[in-house]
């Protein structure tokens, strides 16, 4: 194989500022998308432990719908056929109207679909607190908001921050998928630096360390939040200290 | 003060309570005993609306805990429950777990459920301890904050359910010694327990539970010297023996 390694490109004009670009739409639509999934994956997470049937019906179903269709799917049909499917005049409003079309929707499909994610980790650890607490927040007279907000969410989100990571870590890598309608992000970005030079290694090796890094940052970040939150007794040991 | 009349409970098909009438005037203590399984737990569940039941009626302070129409966590702050396994809020301190309620439910202030707490915490002996964490005490320290905790609602009734049973033989006087100044002091307790100990020392009546029904309900001295019941002679001579 005759390769012409040429690091150089990377850093020159206009290929870094391509880099720069794609990993700055990157970092857009991954934080956009997790402050959503965040949010809406929490209260969707929530509606499933209510005792409340319709709640709970409601939200099974967003998660069984949005979990189970693959993410490149759900980015072609909120791109290509959502816009179709919609009244004529709001259609045609996304189709023409909508500001940064590819990129809006990106983030809202990552958005969503990220937030069945969250949706079951929320869930599993609101139920994985004991059900005694529950009892004895009742028997001392808290309504069940008070018990969301004072026992179970605090106790369900320390119980599940380490697993909430992974998918913190997974909205940055699925983000890539943004390429597939045009959003010009790190991926993109290196790709097109590709055509330009036929220098695809270095253009994919400088997105994989620039993937490494921010997933790297990721997990600082959220080890520091998990130490935070630990508390005496309870899960998050320390590393090693089984 | 507490009145329980003629209730019944099944799950799905098996019956755990078959009517059972008792009545607890105000200022008396009265232990319930009897084989695992018999249903006492169940029965004091009932009494402030933890567990549901099917058929009777019971009455604290004249309010009917089965009627939909009852607000149960108002009714429920208004009496304390102490549980087998302490039930502590593991991600708050001592002094939080006490303060949580008052401030929650009955809106006291910040600095008035603290005096409160501290004065009860002393009061059970654990003052130095308030800034632990649940996991940071001993199984005695720990029922005796939970012990506090329903306290500091000014309850007009305390249920224990098995306050000693998950404790290490070491601590149980620790607790049992509060629950004695406590009904000395004439709160009205009703006392899952098998201390018989304790219930010689400040229960008024012992009832005793089989197979879900109140098979004796005696004067303390009369239910040791002759219980009525066969069954309660062969429980008692299995338990005192030792």
């Amino acid at each position: 194989m005759s390769y012409n390694w040429n690091w150089g490109v990377l850093v020159s004009e206009p290929y870094l500022g391509w880099l720069i670009s794609g990993t700055q739409w990157t970092l857009a639509i991954a934080c956009l998308a997790w402050i959503m999934a965040f949010t809406l994956g929490s209260l969707i997470g929530i509606a499933r432990t209510t005792p409340i049937g319709p709640l709970r019906w409601l939200g099974t179903a967003y998660v069984e719908l949005f979990r189970n269709i693959p993410l490149l799917v759900q980015m072609f049909l909120w791109f290509f056929v959502f816009p179709e499917v919609l009244p004529r005049d709001w259609g045609r409003w996304v189709k023409r109207d909508l500001p940064m079309p590819e990129f809006t929707t990106a983030v809202l499909c990552l958005g969503f679909y990220t937030a069945s994610r969250v949706a079951e980790q929320v869930r599993s650890g609101l139920n994985a607190v004991p059900k005694g607490l529950l009892a004895a927040g009742q028997a001392g007279g808290l309504t069940l908001p008070q018990i969301y907000r004072y026992i179970l969410l605090p106790l369900g989100f320390r119980i599940i921050v380490p697993s909430l990571t992974s998918d913190f870590l997974a909205v940055f890598k699925n983000s890539s998928l943004a390429l597939t309608i045009g959003v010009m992000e790190l991926t993109a970005q290196s790709r097109q630096i590709e055509n330009y030079t036929f220098q695809g290694f270095e253009a994919f090796t400088a997105a994989t360390v620039i993937y490494c890094v921010i997933t790297a940052i990721v997990v600082v970040i959220m080890t520091r939040v998990e130490a935070r939150l630990r508390v005496p007794g309870l899960l998050g040991r320390q590393q090693g200290a089984l | 003060m507490i009145e329980a009349r003629n209730v019944s409970k099944w799950y799905g098909r098996f019956q755990v309570l078959r009517d059972c009438s008792v009545s607890i005037a105000r200022g008396e203590v009265i232990v319930v005993c009897g084989p695992s399984g018999s249903g006492k737990s169940t029965l004091i569940k009932c009494m402030n609306g933890l567990e549901p039941f099917q058929q009777g009626e019971i009455a604290v302070d004249g309010i009917s805990v089965g009627d939909k129409r009852t607000n149960l966590p108002r009714l429920r702050s208004r009496i304390g429950m102490v549980f087998q396994s302490f039930e502590l809020y593991p991600h708050m301190t001592a002094l939080d777990n006490i303060c949580l309620a008052p401030e929650k439910v009955l809106k006291r202030s910040r600095a008035e459920a603290e005096a409160k707490a501290m004065g009860l915490l002393d009061r059970v002996g654990l003052a130095d301890h308030a800034r632990k964490h649940p996991a940071q005490l001993s199984g005695g320290q720990q029922q005796r904050v939970a012990i506090a905790r329903a306290l500091a609602m000014d309850p007009i009734a305390m249920l224990f359910d098995e306050p000693t049973s998950a404790l290490d033989p070491e601590m149980i006087n620790e607790v049992l010694d509060v629950m004695v100044a406590l009904a000395r002091e004439g709160m009205t307790m009703v006392v899952v327990t098998h201390e018989m100990g304790f219930a010689r020392k400040v229960a008024r009546r012992v009832v005793f539970m089989d197979e879900g029904q109140i098979v004796e309900d005696a004067p303390t001295e009369q239910f040791f010297t002759n219980p009525g019941s066969d069954r309660a002679q062969l429980f008692l001579s299995k338990i005192l023996h030792h």
